[in-house]
C-alpha cells in the first residue's frame, strides 16, 4: 500500500504531504514560543524594576551567535540547492557545515551559561534570569533537535538519495524549514533578551 | 492495560484474513501492537480511552460515597486503599482532592479526547475521505504511544510519595507550585499528552487536505470530517500555550523560579522560599487559552458523530449543511477569544469583562445554529429508532441543557455568584457527559459493524440507553439546585458542615445512588461490546444503508482500506432523492 502525494504534489493543493505537515508543525511552534513571549511581556509589565539585558548578559558573544546561526541558515539553503542541482558532494559539504555551525552555537551558549552559574546567577535568582534561561534553554533544545535531524540526513538518512532523490530533496527542504524557524526564534530572542 | 492487550487481537481477527492475499503476514507485534494501520491505531486509542473513562468514573464513584455519607467508612473495599488514604475506610481530605484532580484530568485528557479524536478520528476519517491510510502512518503510531506514556505517567503518580496531583484539573498556581511530587508527574504526563495531540492534529489536517478521494471536493465532505478538521486546528494551536505554561510551572517547581509565585506569599503562616515577582494569573491565562478551545475539542467531534447518525437514521439530508460548516469554523475561531470568561472572579476590570462576555455571547450563536440545524433535520424524516439514533437523539436536549445553562456563566454579573458552585459542575457535565459521551456511544454502536463486520445487539443497546439516560440526569440535574443555593464544588463533605447548605445536602444521597446506578447501566454495554465482537449478527458492508464512503470498504476494512480506490460523485447525504432507485444514493456509486 502506498500513501498518495508523499513525494509528488497534489494538483489541487500544490503541496506534498511532508510540506503541509512541517508548516502545521511550525504553526504549533509559533504558538508555543508566542505564549512564552507573551509571558515575558506580562512578567516585565508587572515588574517593579526590570534590568536591561546588556547589564547582565554578554552581548558580544550573543552577537557572534547570531552571526553563526544566520550563516547556518545560509548553508542549509545551499545544501538544499545543491541537491536540486544534483550535486551530492556539495550537499554533504554544506549540510556538514550546517551541523558544525549548530555545534558552534551550542558551545558559545555553554560558555555563556557556565559564566552565569559561575557568578551565582541561576534561574531562581530573578524573574529576568528565569525567563532568560527558560527561553534560551527551550530554544537550545530546538537547536539540538534540528541538528539531530540534519546530522541524520547528512549521514545514514542520505541513503534515500540513491533510491528516490526527489523524496530526499523534499526531506532536506522540510528539515531546512524547521532550521530556519529555529534561526528566526533566535532573531526574536536576541533583541528581546539582550538589547531591550 | 492487560485487558487491552488481550482483547485487541479479537477486534481485528477477521480483518487480518481479508488482507493477507497481497502481503506476507506480518508478525503479531507488527500487526496489532506496532501497526501503522490507522484502523488498528484508532481501535487502540478507543479501547484505551474507554478504559480511562471507566477508571475516571471509578474515581468519582469513590468521591460520591464521601459526598453522600461524609466520614462514614466505605464498606467492603474501603480498607484496600491503605491507611495513608482512607484510614479505617474513611476518606482523608487529601485523598479526596487527589480523586477530584485526577477525575477531571483523566476524563478530559485521557478519556474523552482520545476516544473522540484519536479513536473515531483515526478510524473513521481516512475511510470517510476514501484514503488508504493517514498521511503520516508512523507519526500516527508515535502519537498513540506518546498518549500511552502520558497515561502511564498519570496513573503512576498515584503511587509517588504524597500521592497524585491535588490541585484540580486546572492546576492553579501558586497552590500547584507548592504541591507534592504528584504535580510534577502531572506536568510531565501533560507534556506527553500535548505531544501526542500535536502529532495527531497535524496528521488529521494533512490527511484531510491531501488524501481526499477524487471527486470529494470540500463541500462534499461529511460533516464528521469537517468537525475533526476544526478540532485538529484547535488542538494544534491551543495546546502549545499549555505546554509553555507547563514548562514554566516545571521551572517553578524544579528550578525554583517564580513565574507564578507572587512577592510576599505566605502559606500556613510561613513565608514561602521563592524570590517572588511572578503572577499567578499568568497561569490562569495560559491554562484557559488552551482549556476553552479544549471545550470545543470535546464537543465538536460529538456534533460530527451525531450529524452522521441523524442523517442516516432520518433518511434525509442534513438541514443547513452549509450553515453548519460555516458555524463550525466560526466556533473554532471564536473559541480562541473567550477564555477569560473563566476568570471573571479574578477581579478583572469591567472593560475586559465586557469584551469577554460579548465574545462569549457571540460564540453561542454558531453553537445554537448547529444544534438547531440538527433538530430541524429530524422534521419530516422517517426516523429509524436504532440504538445509535437513540443516543444521538438524547444528545440534542442534553447538550441543549448544558449549553443554555452556560449562558449565565458567560455574563460577569451572573457568573460571580455562581462561580465555583455545583451549578458550574452541572453545566459542563451536561455538555460532556450526557452530551459528548452519549454521542460517543452513538458512534460506537454506529461504526461497530464497520470495525468488526458484526452488529451490536439492539436489545442490549436499549437496555444500556434508557437506564443511562435516567441515571445520568439523576446525577447532574440536582447539581443545579445545589449550585443555585450556593454550595461550592470543592467541599470535601458535600456541604454537610455548612448551615446555608442544609436544605439541599439531602440531594447528595440521591445523586450518589444515581451515579452507582449509572455504573450498573454500563454492564449491558460492556457485555454487548465484547460478545458482539465474536457472536454479534453478521452484517453486510453497508448495514445502515448509509451514503458516506467508509461504507464502501469491506467490513472490517483490510490494510489499505479499499480494494479499488473510491471516487465521490455527489454530496455526503443524498438520502431519499426523488427518482433515485433506492432511498440512499451513496457518494461512491456512479
Amino acid at each position: 500500500m502506498e500513501i498518495p502525494y508523499t513525494v509528488a504534489e497534489r494538483p489541487d493543493t500544490g503541496l506534498n504531504n511532508g510540506k503541509i505537515g512541517i508548516w502545521l508543525f511550525l504553526a504549533s511552534e509559533v504558538m508555543l514560543f508566542g505564549a512564552l513571549f507573551a509571558s515575558y511581556l506580562m512578567m516585565r509589565l508587572g515588574a517593579a524594576e526590570w534590568p536591561r539585558g546588556d547589564s547582565i548578559l554578554n552581548v558580544p558573544l550573543a552577537t557572534l551567535n547570531t552571526v553563526i546561526l544566520i550563516s547556518s541558515s545560509v548553508t542549509m539553503v545551499m545544501a538544499w540547492a545543491s541537491l536540486k542541482r544534483h550535486d551530492f558532494g556539495k550537499y554533504r559539504l554544506f549540510m556538514g557545515g550546517t551541523v558544525l555551525l549548530g555545534f558552534g552555537f551550542l558551545i558559545i551558549k555553554y560558555i555563556e551559561y557556565s559564566a552565569k552559574f559561575h557568578h551565582g546567577l541561576f534561574p531562581s535568582t530573578s524573574t529576568f534570569l528565569a525567563i532568560y534561561f527558560t527561553l534560551t534553554g527551550l530554544h537550545g533544545l530546538h537547536v539540538v533537535g534540528g541538528m539531530a535531524v540534519n546530522a541524520y540526513f547528512w549521514g545514514p538518512g542520505a541513503k534515500l538519495w540513491k533510491s528516490d532523490p526527489e523524496h530526499f530533496t523534499n526531506r532536506v527542504e522540510n528539515s531546512g524549514l524547521f532550521w530556519h524557524f529555529v534561526d528566526l526564534v533566535w532573531i526574536f530572542l536576541f533583541p528581546v533578551l539582550y538589547l531591550l | 492495560m492487560a485487558t487491552t492487550a488481550t482483547e485487541k487481537p479479537a477486534v481485528h481477527h477477521a480483518g487480518a484474513h481479508a488482507g493477507h492475499d497481497e502481503h506476507p503476514e506480518p508478525g503479531f507485534l507488527r500487526k496489532y501492537v506496532f501497526s501503522t494501520d490507522h484502523k488498528v491505531i484508532g481501535i487502540w486509542y478507543a479501547v484505551t480511552g474507554l478504559l480511562f473513562l471507566f477508571f475516571g468514573f471509578c474515581l468519582v464513584m469513590l468521591m460520591r460515597w464521601q459526598l453522600a455519607f461524609p466520614g462514614r467508612p466505605l464498606p467492603l473495599i474501603g480498607s484496600l486503599f491503605g491507611e495513608a488514604r482512607m484510614p479505617g475506610g474513611s476518606m482523608l481530605p487529601e485523598f479526596y482532592n487527589e480523586l477530584g484532580a485526577m477525575h477531571g484530568t483523566i476524563m478530559v485528557f485521557l478519556g474523552v479526547v482520545p476516544l473522540a479524536v484519536g479513536g473515531f478520528g483515526n478510524f473513521v476519517l481516512p475511510l470517510q475521505i476514501g484514503a488508504p491510510d493517514m498521511a503520516f502512518p508512523r507519526i500516527n503510531l508515535a502519537s498513540y504511544w506518546s498518549y500511552f506514556l502520558g497515561g502511564v505517567t498519570m496513573l503512576a503518580s498515584f503511587f509517588v510519595p504524597g500521592g497524585a496531583a491535588q490541585s484540580g484539573w486546572t492546576s492553579y498556581a501558586p497552590l500547584a507550585v507548592i504541591a507534592g511530587h504528584g504535580q510534577t508527574m502531572w506536568l510531565f504526563g501533560m507534556i506527553f499528552l500535548i505531544t501526542s495531540s500535536l502529532l495527531g492534529a497535524l496528521n488529521f489536517i494533512a490527511t484531510t487536505v491531501q488524501l481526499r478521494a477524487p471527486g470529494l471536493t470540500w463541500f462534499r465532505l461529511p460533516f464528521f470530517v469537517w468537525a475533526q478538521l476544526v478540532t485538529s486546528f484547535l488542538l494544534l494551536l491551543a495546546f502549545p500555550p499549555l505546554e509553555a505554561a507547563g514548562v514554566l510551572q516545571l521551572m517553578d517547581r524544579l528550578a525554583g523560579t517564580s513565574f507564578f509565585m507572587p512577592t510576599g506569599l505566605v502559606v500556613s503562616g510561613q513565608a514561602v522560599a521563592y524570590t517572588g515577582g511572578g503572577n499567578p494569573l499568568l497561569w490562569q491565562h495560559l491554562f484557559w487559552f488552551l482549556a476553552h478551545p479544549e471545550v470545543y475539542v470535546l464537543i465538536l467531534p460529538a456534533l460530527g458523530i451525531v450529524a452522521e447518525v441523524i442523517a442516516n437514521n432520518t433518511r434525509k439530508p442534513l438541514f443547513g449543511y452549509g450553515i453548519m460548516v460555516y458555524s463550525l469554523w466560526f466556533l473554532g475561531f471564536m473559541s480562541f477569544i473567550v477564555w477569560a470568561h473563566h476568570m471573571f472572579f479574578t477581579g478583572m476590570g469591567t472593560t475586559m469583562a465586557a469584551f469577554f462576555q460579548t465574545t462569549t455571547m457571540i460564540i453561542s450563536i454558531p453553537s445554537v445554529a448547529i444544534l438547531t440545524s440538527l433538530i430541524i433535520s429530524l422534521w419530516g424524516g422517517s426516523i429509524r429508532f436504532t440504538t445509535p439514533m437513540l443516543f444521538a437523539l438524547a444528545f440534542l436536549p442534553m447538550f441543549g441543557i448544558g449549553g443554555l445553562t452556560g449562558l449565565p456563566l458567560g455574563l460577569a454579573a451572573a457568573d460571580i455568584p455562581l462561580h465555583d458552585t455545583y451549578y458550574v459542575i452541572g453545566h459542563f457535565h451536561y455538555v460532556v457527559a450526557p452530551g459528548t459521551l452519549f454521542a460517543l456511544f452513538a458512534g460506537i454502536y454506529y461504526w461497530f459493524p464497520k470495525a468488526t463486520g458484526r452488529k451490536m445487539s439492539e436489545r442490549l443497546g436499549k437496555l444500556h440507553f434508557w437506564p443511562s439516560l435516567v441515571f445520568i440526569n439523576g446525577i447532574f440535574m440536582p447539581m443545579f439546585i445545589q449550585g443555585l443555593a450556593g454550595v461550592s464544588r470543592r467541599l470535601y463533605d458535600g456541604g454537610a458542615s455548612y448551615d446555608f447548605a442544609k436544605d439541599v445536602t439531602h440531594w447528595n444521597v440521591f445523586m450518589s445512588y444515581s451515579a452507582w446506578g449509572l455504573a450498573l447501566a454500563q454492564i449491558p454495554f460492556i457485555v454487548n461490546f465484547f460478545r458482539s465482537i465474536r457472536h454479534g449478527e453478521k452484517v453486510s458492508d453497508n448495514p445502515w444503508e448509509a451514503t458516506t464512503i467508509e461504507w464502501a470498504a469491506p467490513s472490517p476494512p483490510p490494510h489499505g482500506n479499499f480494494p479499488t480506490p473510491p471516487e465521490a460523485h455527489r454530496g455526503p447525504y443524498d438520502y431519499s432523492v426523488p427518482g433515485a432507485p433506492r432511498d440512499h444514493s451513496p457518494q461512491w456509486a456512479s
